[in-house]
């Protein structure tokens, strides 16, 4: 980080910078599904952070215009890498082209890979089913499998998975989504386990309802969360201790108290 | 990519067509409408919504008064999340950026780097998309023109679904039409301006109270060219010799080495957060002629009678009422207009007196009155508003048939002096007097014509006013 502020001095003073747990070098940062807006948002807090940003996603044209704007307002690094979560074949020439790209110095993978979908049409339609299990879970968990031995190489770096609340219960309105989100937080699960031991940190972020394109118009939505404030959120969980975040933090007691419902009440319940 | 199925990505994404139907309206809160809201994130969204709805307007922060600024005739598209910088070069200050870009962004990311908006109007809380489509206008307009001045090209996404790129040299009557032309020829997706370096970010200000219109025309006539930015507060209600009486507040970017005399220690000082918001409507009857009559009183004397070389941060200067957030609700559930109109140089006095003696003996209450003088204009603008002359931008709360039989009045002296009144404000005209206040329209018309026959961008304003159907 010291070579890269000493760079671009002038670009980093107005930033609100806040705490700065700063890197040793100006590492880089992967971000999986970088287009969205809470993935843009954290890229950004990430950038002030200091790291160096390399943003994968399917659409080409939307990762160009993602990285000239974070190299325009934090003066860092950006690169961009093509990367299609469904693609598992893929996903080996990808996780090469990422350490070619980094050159040894990957600090840390963010993952905000994710499709709502349509519940409705995926409680019929078996195909659009499966491959919405394959982009929420299948897709992420095949491409963070060949990214965490880079940074099991280097013995540190984090990564950090977006899931969901959804992922905590099955309802009826949005289980196919909840359930692939669900099954990503038990492989994180998992994979925080294996990785404890070689100093990396696997954090678990799930956030509830935010205001993006996911859920504009969407009926019945309640404490809708900003993208800027919930991507610097997701950030912040670097500071803490906690394996699994929710974003915002009082996600924690409402699907606390949504798990503690009994079975068989739940299943009567209209949700 | 064999391997990636179609499934997902042939059939449209549940929320490309989801709409979110909402009431909106204008900065003034009058009039009010119900519209299908979209809000893209993405290129790729924004022509899906395109095809959600036979009749779209695009909107930024929708600070534009009326109702210029939302369509209810079909769907209206939030361009806040295309906001996106694109390039920048230090040498020139030429950015590129993504409409939804706003001027709050710009500032923050731009006057610490010694650079600022070459145009700006009186709130920052407008994007870039919305500032070319009313082409507005600052206080630098007698120098500097308006916001299109230094717009050197857009991408405009057109009913076609094409984008096309438009320049004064490449597709220049789509150029023209486009800027001033309150987004009803599609939506400009993206702007490539020219953005002014800056030594510091403040102003080196004179105030000067003025005695009387005629007063404060003379001073404007005779040294406005001295300062890069001029305007007057304007008291309507002031009556007799008092008529027209107002401050006027001019200023030259203060120079770094000014600045160290006066003792301000950073230079290119940002944006500070807003802390005061209007919590809830204000009862309507809170503006009334009396109270405003003694804010008017007090502000006139509050300013000094020649005050020199004040050191003024960027943001009380050109942005005074952005501090206090939701100040519109001060008006009350009723809402207000705000009406603004231009007089040719010649008629100006003439117009301008008779306007304020209507204004002061009806006692609307006005508090918040500018007056400008205006600089030349380029010859192939069409809808902007800017002429050269003399512009009044009051604030009226909405009083129904009272508000409407006193801004009649008014339009009969603009148009009976050949002057103007700005659309991207207005909430009331008719037809008639839009097409005698533009002579431009139909050659606007014409072009429009030509590129969305079908009139697939549409507003409640261009329909009001006859700019399309």
């Amino acid at each position: 980080l010291k070579e890269a502020s000493r760079a671009n001095p002038d670009r980093v003073e107005h930033q609100p910078t806040g705490r700065q747990p700063v890197p040793a070098r100006a590492d880089w940062v992967l971000i999986l599904g970088a287009t969205s807006p809470l993935a843009h948002a954290a890229a950004g807090e990430l950038a002030i952070r200091g790291y160096r940003l390399l943003l994968a996603g399917r659409d080409q044209e939307e990762l160009w215009r993602c990285a000239a704007d974070l190299r325009i307002r934090h003066g860092r690094e950006v690169a961009t890498v093509a990367f299609d979560a469904l693609d598992l074949g893929a996903h080996a020439s990808f996780v090469e082209e990422v350490e070619q790209t980094t050159a040894g110095q990957l600090g840390g993978v963010v993952s905000a890979v994710g499709t709502l979908g349509d519940q409705a049409r995926a409680a019929s339609d078996a195909r659009y089913a499966a491959e919405l299990f394959r982009v929420n879970f299948v897709g992420v968990a095949s491409a963070l499998t060949g990214l965490a031995p880079l940074l099991e190489k280097r013995g540190g770096g984090f990564i950090i998975g977006i899931t969901s609340v959804a992922g905590d219960r099955g309802r009826q309105s949005n289980f196919v989504y909840g359930s692939a989100k669900g099954g990503l937080a038990l492989w994180l699960q998992g994979l925080r386990n294996r990785l404890h031991s070689h100093g990396v940190r696997v954090i678990t972020v799930k956030p509830g309802f935010v205001d993006t394109e996911m859920t504009f118009g969407l009926p019945g939505l309640f404490l809708v969360a900003g993208p800027g404030a919930a991507g610097k959120a997701i950030v912040r969980a670097l500071d803490r201790r906690r394996d699994v975040v929710y974003v915002p933090a009082f996600w924690r007691y409402i699907m606390c108290i949504i798990r503690a419902v009994p079975e068989v009440i739940f299943k009567r319940m209209q949700l | 990519m064999t391997m990636s199925s179609t499934a997902l990505k042939a059939a449209p994404t549940s929320s490309d067509c989801r709409p979110l139907r909402s009431s909106v309206s204008g900065w003034g809160r009058f009039p009010v409408g119900e519209t299908d809201l979209y809000r893209p994130e993405r290129a790729r969204s924004l022509n899906a919504a395109l095809g959600c709805a036979d009749s779209v307007l695009a909107r930024g922060l929708g600070r534009s008064y009326g109702d210029a600024c939302y369509n209810t005739a079909g769907a209206t598209v939030l361009m806040e999340r295309l906001n996106r910088f694109l390039s920048f070069d230090e040498g020139t200050g030429t950015l590129e950026c993504e409409a939804g870009v706003t001027f709050v962004e710009l500032l923050d990311h731009f006057v610490p780097r010694g650079f600022f908006p070459p145009v700006t109007p009186g709130t920052k809380f407008v994007t870039v998309g919305g500032a070319l489509a009313c082409d507005v206008h600052g206080k630098n307009h007698h120098v500097d023109g308006s916001f299109s001045n230094h717009v050197l090209d857009f991408h405009l996404l057109t009913a076609s679904g094409d984008v096309v790129r438009c320049s004064r040299s490449e597709n220049p009557r789509l150029f023209w039409g486009t800027v001033g032309g309150l987004g009803l020829t599609g939506i400009v997706t993206r702007v490539r301006l020219r953005l002014r370096s800056i030594e510091t970010s403040y102003i080196s200000v004179d105030y000067e109270r003025a005695a009387n219109l005629d007063d404060a025309l003379a001073r404007m006539e005779s040294r406005d060219d001295l300062y890069a930015y001029s305007v007057a507060w304007i008291d309507c209600l002031a009556t007799g010799r008092s008529l027209g009486r107002s401050v006027l507040m001019r200023g030259n970017p203060a120079a770094a080495d000014v600045l160290q005399q006066a003792g301000v220690g950073e230079r290119l000082r940002g944006r500070r957060a807003q802390r005061l918001r209007v919590p809830l409507d204000a009862p309507g009857f809170l503006l009334n002629r009396y109270t405003v009559r003694t804010f008017n009183a007090l502000y006139y004397r509050h300013h000094p009678v020649n005050g020199r070389d004040r050191i003024v941060h960027f943001e009380p200067f050109f942005y005074p009422l952005d501090g206090i957030r939701d100040w519109n609700r001060l008006y009350g559930r009723q809402g207000f207009v705000q009406y603004q109109f231009l007089l040719p140089p010649d008629d100006a006095r003439a117009g301008l007196l008779q306007a304020l003696e209507l204004l002061s003996g009806s006692g609307a209450p006005s508090f918040l009155a500018v007056l400008k003088r205006f600089g030349a204009a380029e010859e192939e603008s069409l809808l902007s508003f800017p002429r050269p002359g003399y512009t009044l931008a009051l604030d009226l709360p909405w009083r129904a048939e009272a508000t409407e039989t006193l801004l009649r009045k008014l339009d009969e002296i603009v148009l009976a002096r050949g002057g103007r009144v700005y659309l991207a404000k207005d909430a009331r005209l008719g037809p008639e007097a839009v097409a005698a206040m533009y002579p431009e329209l139909a050659v606007w018309q014409e072009i429009r014509a030509q590129i969305d026959p079908e009139h697939r961008f549409s507003s409640d304003l261009g329909r009001r006013v006859g700019l399309v159907r």
